[in-house]
């Protein structure tokens, strides 16, 4: 086995396990390219079937190529898609600062969603090279009635036995590739053909890293034209490239770590 | 943006490179962050200009330079200055790819050093020159063991600050390699660093200059990915059973062994066999690509050439070599619970995709792996450590720890959340008990047979004397204070035999109920034990159901009868031999079914009743003549009496237990302390 079939073998079990042990399950699907290895790797789980829905929370603000990819594909994976409306920004606290605002809109979304269906369980593809908090996740995340996430009081979980009993009210994130890094998501999506939405690739000297929001996501600079062109661009970075991002602009925090501990 | 830094030469091609999950432990302080960050810089790892950065921060503030600062920027969740939970990151070393999982040093923490070190190949254990081995030095050191990690290497820190001081550092050395070698682990290698200064972090510098290596790279270079057990027999827990098509897949994840199509395998704790006819995936192009065989590490469907029953939970093994149908687990175990692991505790018990609820018989060793000296008070403290015997309500397939590590470790789980783990010492199955155990179910089976011949022709009296005398360890009588079992507290209490008296209080009992409780204690001059339900699991039955919820469906009832008599009641019976109960053949004819002496093939424990060939009018009889303290309700037309809500009295000519759940039109109107509801 190489590093990819043992990714691929512990997403598996996970999803096997999510699906055995809770009773009402979805998988979010953000028409990314980390959702997208995910459905993949349902299928593979369940044979060629992702046998609960993939739910995608809209903002009503994607770029047309992933609402044409998301059309396209829900059909031809045979997908039980549900779609779920975020609420008007209005309905959002406007004294937030812009980018708060927006996401909060998106966990306004998500709420509603849960509330509205009463799943147990969320299927999400957040990895731990993402981001520093992330790297703490848990696999079977507890959520609380809230939805909120109690990094302080994280049950253990070790030998992949997971914590599968959400309290009344309360449901757990499910995260099957929160052992993959980005440059893993791209070999494997090669690998295995998986399809991409094509803002992914440099035009014009500029790409995707990241798909969200049309308005608050921008392009790098970049000549990565193919998928082997951006696992050549990742190999060359000295810093795993998601924690170097997050570094950029977590700096600003650190500072103020260092001020509260003292140093001013 | 820095990603696309100029391509670095300090790493090979990617392909190359291993991966390597390396947890780095120890005690809170002893300086795990500055260690990170100092590794960070020696590989190259930072972004450039990160380092300038800070020092011109900290210069500007007046603050010597920490390289713990650099974690600390990035990491968001960090708090008094201790790492909160694990947290991973990722590094290149010259031929691997590193994944450092930072545990948490803090002993509140515990949790969380167990959730991260779990998924490590190799540990560095870091103990700080001038504190030397700490509490927690030794606990995280033993928790290392326990988890399985094999490739530890010894990290002595802050030698600035004793002067590099080579005596110093052999002394700590031998101290962590003598406390290691107490559970058979033996140290890749002790290094003497200075993570502040650099030395013996990416080479042997001159304070250093007696260290003979490695230094704490050379070490990351040599440690190896752990790799899945395919040497061994085959073993893959059932995770599910997909009947998505007209094909029935087991699915599974291959824990160890091989498989290919055509073999027999057996299906524990069943032991059925059958062929694989098949080894399903997706996408298959066509038939010609269908895998053939599969071995340890990958998740695979099967396809059985009979259509046996198999179900989540059973285990798939070798049939040369199957894994046992385990009744009863020793296991050394670590216990995070912050309520103490004691005798009669029930848990869940996890054995691959296996579950059963399981009753703690007995605790050994008992310690503190960061104390010198063990606890003492037969309980498992939070963060600590024990060997414990289980007793399964159902038998589970599992293997020793020994013989295939990956299906011979347990989890143990308290009201739904995970609280302990460990590994299989020994087990027992129905046919094959350990040393000191529980006798076979066959050797029950002969002594019951023997007994009941014997008893047959003996009084009340004389056979709880007789039982006395043939069972070994301990005897429970337990009690719902109604008429047989009055009469028979009253023939314990003359006889005087050593034989425990229990009750089960389910919270629900009419007040006449404890009044005769409390005049039975009067009149004989015992204590009865009471047992009560968990509160977790009660509280959780309350807000699921509703407090009269058990009127609703006879699942409800039988989830109400559970919390609140029949796991109060396995806590009372753990690791008894023998169970003194009021039936009476006449009762109903579920009760007349059994014997005088009969089998409890699941506790391993001979039942006696001392009344069974009596009638009712028999034992009323008997409780006046010696003026035994009886139920008030009785004379009030209740026969049978349970809890206050489900029991009714019952008219001239009804059967005796036709006020127990009247409600329900159909069943035994048992609650599943003799019958085990499903």
């Amino acid at each position: 086995m190489d590093r990819l079939d043992e990714l691929e073998a512990q997403s598996i079990f996970i999803l096997r396990e999510a699906f055995a042990r809770l009773k009402h399950i979805a998988l979010l699907w953000s028409l990314g390219k980390d959702s997208n290895v995910m459905i993949w790797l349902a299928r593979k789980a369940f044979f060629g079937r992702v046998p609960f829905p993939a739910m995608h929370v809209d903002t009503g603000k994607k770029f047309p190529e992933m609402y044409a990819f998301r059309d396209r594909y829900a059909k031809e994976w045979n997908l039980d898609l549900i779609v779920e409306q975020c609420p008007p920004i209005d309905s959002v606290d406007p004294t937030l600062p812009p980018a708060a605002r927006s996401a909060a809109r998106k966990t306004e979304g998500l709420k509603l969603a849960l509330a509205k269906h009463g799943f147990d369980g969320l299927i999400a593809g957040i990895r731990r090279d993402e981001e520093p908090t992330r790297a703490k996740e848990r696999v079977f995340s507890p959520r609380g009635v809230e939805g909120a996430w109690d990094v302080r009081d994280q049950p253990p979980e070790f030998w992949d036995h997971f914590n599968a009993s959400p309290p009344a009210g309360a449901h757990l994130r499910i995260h099957p590739i929160l052992h993959w890094t980005e440059a893993d998501i791209w070999a494997y999506t090669k690998r295995e053909g998986i399809p991409i939405i094509p803002l992914y690739l440099a035009r014009n000297g500029k790409r995707y890293r990241s798909l969200g929001d049309a308005d608050i996501t921008f392009p790098v600079a970049s000549d990565a034209a193919t998928i082997d062109d951006i696992l050549a661009e990742l190999d060359a970075t000295k810093v795993p490239e998601r924690a170097g991002r997050a570094m950029d602009h977590e700096s600003e925090d650190a500072f103020e770590r260092l001020r509260t501990a003292g140093y001013l | 943006m820095n990603m696309l830094a100029p391509q670095s030469t300090f790493v090979e091609a990617a392909a190359s490179r291993p991966l390597v999950r390396i947890v780095i432990v120890g005690h809170v302080d002893h300086g795990k962050s500055t260690l990170i960050g100092r590794l960070l810089h020696e590989t190259g790892s930072l972004p450039d200009g990160k380092l300038d950065t800070l020092k011109a921060v900290s210069a500007r503030r007046g603050m010597p330079f920490e390289w713990s600062f650099l974690l600390d920027a990035l990491q968001t969740e960090r708090d008094q200055g201790i790492t909160l939970d694990t947290s991973q990151i990722r590094f290149r070393t010259r031929t691997r790819d590193i994944v450092l999982i930072d545990a948490p040093g803090h002993a509140e923490f515990l949790r969380n050093m167990i959730t991260g070190a779990s998924q490590a190949d190799a540990a560095l254990l870091l103990i700080d020159a001038a504190e030397g081995v700490r509490d927690q030095t030794r606990r995280h050191g033993y928790l290392l063991h326990l988890l399985g990690i094999r490739q530890v290497a010894v990290v002595i820190n802050k030698m600035d600050r004793v002067g590099f001081d080579q005596g110093r550092f052999h002394a700590i050395e031998a101290e962590i390699v003598g406390h290691l070698a107490g559970f058979g682990l033996t140290p890749t290698a002790v290094i003497p660093i200075s993570a502040r200064n650099g030395d013996g972090v990416a080479s042997v510098t001159p304070p250093i200059a007696w260290h003979a290596g490695p230094t704490v790279l050379d070490v990351l270079d040599r440690f190896s990915a752990a790799k899945p057990a395919t040497d061994l027999a085959l073993r893959i827990p059932v995770q599910a059973v997909y009947k998505f098509d007209e094909r029935r897949i087991v699915a599974g994840r291959i824990e160890a062994g091989r498989v290919s199509v055509g073999d027999e395998v057996v299906v524990m704790p069943r032991g059925t066999r059958a062929r694989i006819s098949s080894i399903e995936a997706w996408p298959v192009p066509n038939e010609s690509q269908a895998p053939r065989a599969a071995s340890a590490g990958q998740s695979v469907g099967l396809v059985f050439d009979e259509d046996i029953f198999v179900d989540r939970g059973d285990l798939i093994a070798a049939t040369a070599a199957p894994a046992a149908a385990a009744q009863r687990l020793r296991a050394r175990v670590f216990w995070l619970h912050e309520t103490p692991l004691a005798v009669g505790a029930a848990l869940t018990v996890r054995v691959g995709m296996a579950e059963s609820r399981g009753t703690v018989a007995l605790i050994d060793n008992a310690v503190d792996p960061g104390q010198l000296s063990a606890s003492g008070d037969g309980r498992i403290n939070q963060n600590s450590v024990g060997e414990i015997e289980i007793a399964l309500a159902k038998p589970i397939a599992a293997d020793l720890y020994a013989d295939s590590p990956r299906t011979g470790r347990l989890v143990l789980e308290l009201s739904g959340r995970i609280a302990g783990g460990g590994l299989v010492l020994s087990l027992e199955t129905a046919a094959t008990p350990a040393r000191d155990a529980a006798p076979s179910l066959a050797a029950l089976e002969a002594l019951a047979q023997r007994l009941n011949a014997e008893l047959r022709t003996l009084p009340p009296a004389g056979r709880i004397r007789r039982f006395r005398e043939a069972v070994e360890g301990r005897i429970v009588f337990t009690t719902s204070f109604g008429l047989e079992d009055q009469a028979i507290a009253h023939l314990v209490a003359e006889t005087g035999v050593d034989v425990e008296v229990a009750t089960l209080d389910a919270g629900r009992l009419f007040p006449q109920t404890y009044e005769v409780w409390a005049a039975t204690e009067q009149r004989y001059g015992l204590r009865v034990r009471a047992f009560y339900p968990d509160h977790d699991d009660l509280e959780a039955l309350v807000a699921k159901q509703g407090i009269n919820g058990f009127y609703d469906s006879k699942d409800a009832r039988a989830a109400c009868c559970h919390v609140r008599k029949v796991a109060p009641l396995n806590r009372a019976l753990a690791g008894a031999r023998g169970w003194i109960v009021g039936l009476r053949a006449d009762q109903s004819a579920f009760r007349g079914e059994g014997g005088i002496v009969s089998v409890d093939a699941e506790r391993g424990a001979l039942k006696l009743s001392p009344l069974f060939d009596w009638t009712r009018e028999k034992v009323a009889a008997f409780a006046g003549a010696h003026n035994v303290p009886i139920n008030s309700l009785h004379a009030q037309g209740f026969a049978s009496i349970g809890c206050a809500p489900c029991t009714r009295a019952i008219s001239p000519g009804e059967p005796e237990r036709a006020g127990r759940w009247w409600w329900e039109q159909e069943g035994k109107s048992e609650c599943g302390l003799h019958a085990r509801l499903r």
